[in-house]
């Protein structure tokens, strides 16, 4: 079980989120930005969030291309279940 | 096609396999079966922001109903967590079986808290009459409804859909801790995992770190949107 990628510092990407949780916080309770402004600024710094941990935790920044394919293949399906959804709610 | 050169063509033989995934049957059971929480996790927040967005009505603003600085403490707690679990991970890859304990134990122990704190958070909301179908009667949430800060029509969807993500991201929490506190006992500590054998860590490691990462999305759409 070699490990042929250079170690990431975790550290670091601990430290990132950490800022990051705080800056989410202030976003959602001490800026006075418009409601709709907020909302799409907190997806990101979630989706930031989690990407991080799935790139540097989750080693997938390190994984062959087909390991990381199967673990993509999930999110086009929830989008497309998602949107089917919504849709129907529209309709 | 005569019938003799059809028979040669089936005598051919096999195409050499080609090879797979190049990873070891656990991981790729757990990468299949994180694909299938990925689907279900996305069932359970699509719905909520269908009932949320379709609501007759206002939702609650956040920071009324629910304690956020308690639920960021353990957002971070649990991001501590996921840094620990690599930590071990890290650890016996380099052959450190004390620290891989000594980080395995870490992460158990935040899990463990991250629990905790929930089962502390529902108490306390149950208390104030936050239930999963709405405000009690004569509570003091139902009061902030009665003076209009609280909106009356969502609050029951409000209630469901809370309970049921955070109850459901609660059980995989519970579950990790389980899973990894059995790990510690019947293979880290007698030592069985080595430099060249760290499956179960690598395994449990990934689980954590998904548990991490849907939190991470659920605390920002329950608590903070």
């Amino acid at each position: 079980m070699e490990t042929a990628h250079k170690r990431p510092n975790y550290i670091l990407i601990w430290v990132y989120l950490a800022v990051l949780t705080a800056a989410e916080l202030a976003l959602a309770f001490e800026l006075p930005i418009s409601r709709n402004l907020k909302l799409v600024l907190l997806l990101f710094l979630a989706v930031w969030k989690a990407l991080l941990v799935a790139l540097f935790f989750m080693h997938l920044k390190f994984e062959r291309w087909n390991l990381r394919i199967m673990a993509i293949i999930p999110l086009p399906l929830a989008l497309i279940f998602l949107f089917a959804a919504m849709s129907e709610h529209a309709w | 096609m005569t019938h003799a050169s059809a028979t040669v063509d089936m005598m051919q033989p096999p195409y050499p396999a080609e090879r797979g995934l190049d990873v070891y049957n656990t991981k790729l059971g757990m990468w299949v079966f994180l694909a299938s929480e990925v689907m279900f996790f996305a069932a359970l927040i699509g719905t909520y922001v269908i009932l949320r967005f379709g609501a007759p009505g206002e939702w609650a603003r956040p920071g009324i109903v629910l304690n956020i600085k308690v639920t960021a403490f353990n957002t971070f707690l649990l991001i501590c967590s996921s840094v620990s679990m690599v930590k071990a991970y890290a650890s016996i890859q380099d052959g450190d079986r004390q620290k891989m304990r000594f980080w395995l134990l870490m992460t158990i122990l935040g899990g463990a808290t991250f629990v905790g704190i929930q089962v502390y958070e529902y108490t306390h909301l149950v208390e104030r009459g936050f239930l999963p179908s709405g405000v009690r009667e004569g509570s003091e949430l139902a009061e902030l409804v009665a003076q209009g800060t609280l909106p009356a029509a969502t609050m029951g969807l409000y209630g469901s859909t809370f309970y049921t993500m955070t109850g459901f991201h609660g059980f995989h929490v519970t579950c990790g801790v389980i899973s990894m506190t059995y790990l510690f006992f019947t293979k880290a500590l007698p030592g069985k995992y080595t430099r060249q054998d760290y499956r179960g860590i690598e395994t449990v490691g990934l689980y954590w770190h998904f548990v991490d990462l849907v939190w991470i999305i659920l605390f920002t759409i329950v608590y903070l949107i």
